[in-house]
């Protein structure tokens, strides 16, 4: 074992140059005596300035503002569809038919006492006519005589959405009862509206797997173009004894800087836009625009889960451009001792 | 320490630049590795920093055979080994004593372990007053002690110094030599790559030529 050690050493080069008077290097005795000498802070192996950085934090910001604002119009398409299902699961409808000879009257109150039968419903209403001219008035106008026309009846009944009645028994003792009854459990739209949901969440998925695959994509490649940036950096690490999970780590550290900084940014212009599009829409409240915007995608509300989602999108992102990261060093870095190491590959190298 | 049989090198399928090269570095011992440009001299120190491996033969460092050793477990030996470069290789957004403490860093050690001894160290090359610069202001003869300290940092066993009196004036290429001989004193195994004869006159050391790939050894 070697048996240098710096104050030996120091102390052996002193007595050496008063021995020989051979021109010895500079001895610490000869330059003034400090109390401490003072080191500035340790800077970064890897220079930031070297990494392609702010054109790659751009890059991130817009993947993670895309991913954040896909996150949210999902989650607010989602919360509209729920609102949608909930209002019309709600309720069912028993629509009677007129027909020659058929007591509309009777029938209504018939049809609404059957339904009250079943556990699970909570009230009926009959839609008297004034409330059902309304519904046909933009059809068929104003001043409508429902006695003029063979116009269908509605009864609601509100059911308990918890604990729903037996929709297939009720329809049944309906035909049989009222023969001209029919009852629309609106089965039909709630399971439109679901998939409808699953369609936007899977499209909204898609898009988060394609943003995140060209995230990962540009990482690589600009992991890539730092090693290659900093190639001579990576050489003197290698001379000096740096295992390559040192090197993956240093290179890491300046990736995760990059990828919090233009994933927060990202993210909080994201959030930022649909605060604003949440206040534009309260302050708008009844104004035709307001009145389209929510006919189409709801409230631009997406509450403290979707804040919550875009700031788990920040972290995702950060950590899957760390993750690229180290895995395009760890294995750059290994090719390049594979390369540096065998001679017939040597020609991909500089000569060291 | 290293054992080097019937050794042998050839980039691509071009002709051999080293052919059977059997020799061994001992303990302790100092020697001139000198020959004609492009005789191999780098090649054989990129071998003996185990960097590069050899087309035939077998290389034994520390007692193992190289063949033998996985490629994660390289860096470990490396560390036994100090190496210097005629063009330094210091860092240049590292100030001096960054640069010589990098192979402490790499090991993952806390700066205040090491502080004073990179410091002592840097006094010992006449580098005391020069601890907060960056390389581009440093003198040839002061990027090379720079270089020096970094390789033997972590006191190694062997120093491997591939021209490193190439880029210093005479007075300072004899000022390294007697740093590398007291380095020798100390106990490092040290081999200097050159082909300066007047600094090889200045001592009765071992000389391991080489000629066309092939390697006499002088004692």
């Amino acid at each position: 074992m070697n048996e240098l050690s710096r104050p030996e050493a120091a102390r052996a080069a002193k007595s050496k140059k008063r021995a020989t008077e051979q021109q010895a290097p500079q001895q610490p005795q000869q330059t003034p005596r400090r109390a401490e000498m003072r080191v500035r802070p340790t800077a970064p192996i890897l220079p930031p300035s070297n990494i392609q950085g702010n054109a790659l934090m751009v890059v991130i910001a817009i993947m993670a503002f895309l991913a954040c604002l896909t996150l949210g119009a999902v989650s607010m398409v989602r919360a509209t569809a729920a609102s949608w299902q909930s209002q019309i699961s709600r309720e069912i409808t028993i629509q009677i038919k007129p027909e020659e000879g058929l007591d509309m009257d009777a029938a209504l109150k018939k049809a609404r006492d059957l339904a009250l039968t079943f556990v699970g419903t909570r009230e009926g209403t009959i839609m008297d006519d004034g409330a059902t001219a309304r519904l046909l008035e933009p059809w068929l106008g104003a001043g409508l005589n429902l006695d003029d026309l063979p116009v269908p009846r509605l009864v609601i009944i509100t059911i308990d959405e918890q604990n729903p009645p037996d929709f297939a028994a009720m329809r049944d003792l309906l035909k049989t009862e009222i023969p001209q009854a029919f009852l629309d459990d609106h089965r039909t739209w709630v399971d439109r509206l679901v998939s409808m949901a699953h369609t936007t969440v899977l499209i909204g998925t898609g898009i988060l797997v394609l943003v995140f695959t060209a995230m990962i994509l540009t990482v690589i490649f600009a992991t890539r173009g730092a090693l290659s940036g900093n190639r001579h950096i990576v050489e003197v690490l290698h001379f000096v004894g740096a295992e390559s999970s040192f090197v993956a780590s240093e290179f890491q550290k300046h990736f995760l800087k990059i990828s919090i900084k233009g994933s927060a940014a990202g993210g909080a212009l994201a959030a930022a836009l649909f605060a604003l599009a949440n206040i534009w829409q309260a302050n708008s409240l009844a104004t035709p625009e307001s009145d389209q915007a929510m006919a189409l995608f709801g409230t631009f509300t997406i509450g403290i889960t979707g804040y919550a989602g875009i700031f788990a999108t920040m972290i995702v992102i950060a950590l899957l451009t760390t993750l690229t990261a180290r895995f395009t060093v760890m294995r750059t870095i290994d090719e390049i001792d594979l390369i540096r190491s065998d001679p017939a590959r040597s020609d991909g190298l500089p000569a060291s | 320490m290293i054992h080097f049989e019937n050794v042998g090198l050839r980039y691509g399928m071009g002709p051999e630049i080293l052919r059977d090269m059997t020799f061994d570095i001992p303990k302790r011992s100092f020697q001139f590795l000198t020959g004609p440009s492009g005789a191999g001299k780098t090649t054989l120190l990129r071998l003996l920093f185990m960097s590069l491996h050899p087309t035939r033969g077998i290389i034994r460092m520390f007692g193992r055979d190289l063949s033998q050793i996985p490629r994660s477990e390289l860096p470990m030996l490396r560390r036994r080994v100090g190496i210097v470069f005629q063009d330094f290789r210091l860092l240049e957004h590292l100030t001096t004593y960054e640069n010589v403490a990098l192979p402490l860093r790499v090991r993952g050690k806390e700066e205040s372990s090491y502080r004073n001894d990179v410091i002592e160290l840097l006094k010992w090359v006449g580098l005391g007053e020069r601890i907060n610069v960056l390389p581009p202001v440093l003198s040839g003869g002061e990027k090379q002690r720079a270089a020096i300290a970094r390789a033997l940092m972590d006191r190694p066993e062997i120093l491997l110094a591939d021209e490193p009196t190439g880029n210093v004036d005479p007075p300072m290429a004899r000022r390294l030599l007697n740093l590398f001989l007291e380095l020798n004193r100390l106990g490092t195994a040290v081999v200097i790559a050159t082909h300066d004869l007047a600094l090889m006159d200045q001592v009765d050391a071992r000389r391991m030529i080489l000629t066309e790939g092939r390697l006499d050894l002088y004692e």
